[in-house]
């Protein structure tokens, strides 16, 4: 489907805009979540249900002074916030929200979307080295490592998904799980092993609990943010969310089947001979949006129930467990996929 | 057509960028000068329909190798070099002139003798561009140079790991 320049930018807009509701209705459920997971009630004076909670916090960050140290490299400084958002807000342009509705397919999707959480570590970084100041240096400093040390394995899950799909295309690997009966096609079910280290290294990708040595706030005040301030914090507040949301998103494509529907193939010819094809779009995107909303809604779970690692701990996960296992996992796919295919 | 156009942005941007990169006195700032300069050569390879050297250009180089250095300045804190005092800019101004006339000469040889390289079309381009060409040429025709470059990298990581637990004498 080629679309006219402009279209596609209307597309784009849309979606980023999407993002950022989606962000604060995240905000808005994180708290929620936490306060029932505590056992006290959360947000509840703004609006109904507090639900106008994070539309206040942003209003509130938007008419904050913007304190720049003065000691801190301040075209940095401001470049860091900004670099964090583009890149979190990069990420959607090649997921398919159902079928034929993407904004870009590129052949080598997947290796897209891999590229831009690999250089989403440079505004963590950035930021922590621009402030000029030792807690932010850390949390930088940790950031860094633990991106690198965790990249890997994601990789190596991502490599055994695309072995089994035979394409580097986003779209191609949510069609190649399309087969098997009901939701045995899904790519969780052919590579169980894959599906928990992609999860697990998608939390510390996104610098969630039980991986936020970046920010861990009883040790390093704020981590990489402790110097900013007003809108500039913000942006690295908003991008957490996005990438958190992105990161379910990526989930729910690459393991879960996307925006497949369960028992789509019953029904799915009923839908096109009668012209409510739309209506079938329509249906796959809220599937793949109830999808999303379970992984958003493990993210906040897992967040308040397990503590922090160590940051000996976070090496040894990354380094002696995940890396090993996901080696040997992409092995016995690759094996799998050559046998499976001499055989049939 | 927008590709040339983007073509001299890129190459413009990503000269300045190794450029800044080589007169940066601060080592952070030369790494993210070449961080610039390396996505630049991303984008154009992009223009190039290159597509898959591309993202992985941007994925091990800009996203894990300068990651890496990135770490390793900040680790070791180092700190900016001494501004230069003064810069003989007759010097420079007589470098910049040299390399200007040896890449004409150089240009002229190559034309007169043929040997430079032919225009590819876009179509062909595309059809080599991705993965699987790239896969099929790399695990036929280059299978052996393929595998010597990973025992290479291999003894390079055991030699590594040698140096990191050796024991202070």
């Amino acid at each position: 489907m080629d679309l006219p320049l402009w279209l596609t930018a209307i597309i784009a807009f849309l979606i980023i805009n999407f993002m950022l509701v989606s962000a604060s209705v995240l905000v808005f459920a994180e708290r929620k979540v936490s306060g029932y997971i505590q056992n006290r009630p959360g947000p509840n004076r703004v609006g109904p249900f507090g639900f106008l909670q994070p539309f206040a916090d942003v209003a509130k960050l938007l008419f904050k002074e913007d304190i720049v140290p003065e000691a801190s490299s301040k075209f940095i400084h401001s470049l860091a916030p900004i670099l964090m958002v583009i890149i979190a807000m990069s990420v959607p342009a090649v997921i398919p929200f159902a079928r034929g509705f993407v904004i870009a397919d590129p052949d080598v999707g997947v290796l897209v979307i891999l590229a831009l959480t690999s250089i989403a570590v440079y505004g963590v970084t950035l930021a922590g080295w621009s402030s000029n100041s030792k807690y932010s240096l850390l949390g930088g400093l940790r950031s860094s490592a633990q991106m690198i040390s965790y990249e890997l394995s994601m990789g190596l899950a991502v490599v055994s998904v695309v072995l089994i799909a035979g394409s580097l295309s986003v779209v191609d690997i949510v069609e190649s799980q399309a087969d098997g009966w009901a939701v045995l096609g899904w790519n969780v079910f052919r590579n169980p092993i894959g599906a928990i280290i992609f999860i697990v290294t998608a939390f510390a990708e996104t610098n969630r609990a039980p991986f936020d040595l970046p920010e861990a706030e009883q040790e390093l005040v704020g981590g990489y943010h402790t110097e900013y301030s007003g809108m500039k914090f913000g942006m690295f507040f908003l991008a957490e969310y996005v990438n958190w949301f992105v990161a379910s998103f990526v989930i729910a494509t690459l393991f879960f089947g996307g925006y497949l529907i369960p028992f789509e193939p019953l029904f799915a010819d009923a839908f096109y001979a009668n012209g409510f094809g739309w209506l079938l779009g329509i249906l796959q995107f809220l599937c793949l949006m109830a999808k999303v909303a379970f992984f958003a809604f493990l993210f906040i779970w897992v967040r308040w129930t397990l503590p922090r690692f160590k940051y000996n701990q976070l090496m040894t996960i990354g380094w002696k467990y995940l890396l090993p296992i996901a080696l040997v996992n992409t092995l016995v796919i690759a094996l799998g996929v050559a046998i499976f295919q001499t055989i049939f | 057509m927008v590709t040339p156009f983007l073509f001299f942005l890129l190459a413009v941007v990503a000269v300045t960028a190794a450029l800044g990169m080589l007169f940066s006195r601060n080592p952070v700032s030369s790494a993210l000068w070449l961080v610039l300069n390396l996505f630049c050569i991303a984008g154009l390879y992009l223009t190039l329909n290159a597509e898959f050297i591309g993202i992985i250009q941007v994925l091990v180089y800009a996203g894990a190798i300068m990651v890496l250095f990135l770490f390793v300045i900040m680790l070791l804190n180092l700190s900016a070099l001494p501004t230069l005092e003064s810069l003989d800019w007759k010097a420079v101004a007589g470098f910049v002139v040299a390399m200007v006339v040896l890449a004409q000469l150089v240009y002229m040889l190559a034309s007169g003798l043929g040997a430079l390289p032919t225009t590819i079309l876009a179509e062909q381009a595309a059809a080599t561009g991705d993965a699987s060409t790239i896969a099929k040429e790399l695990f036929t025709r280059y299978a052996l140079p393929f595998e010597v470059i990973g025992v290479l990298l291999l003894v390079a990581t055991i030699g590594a790991l040698m140096l990191a637990k050796r024991k202070p004498i």
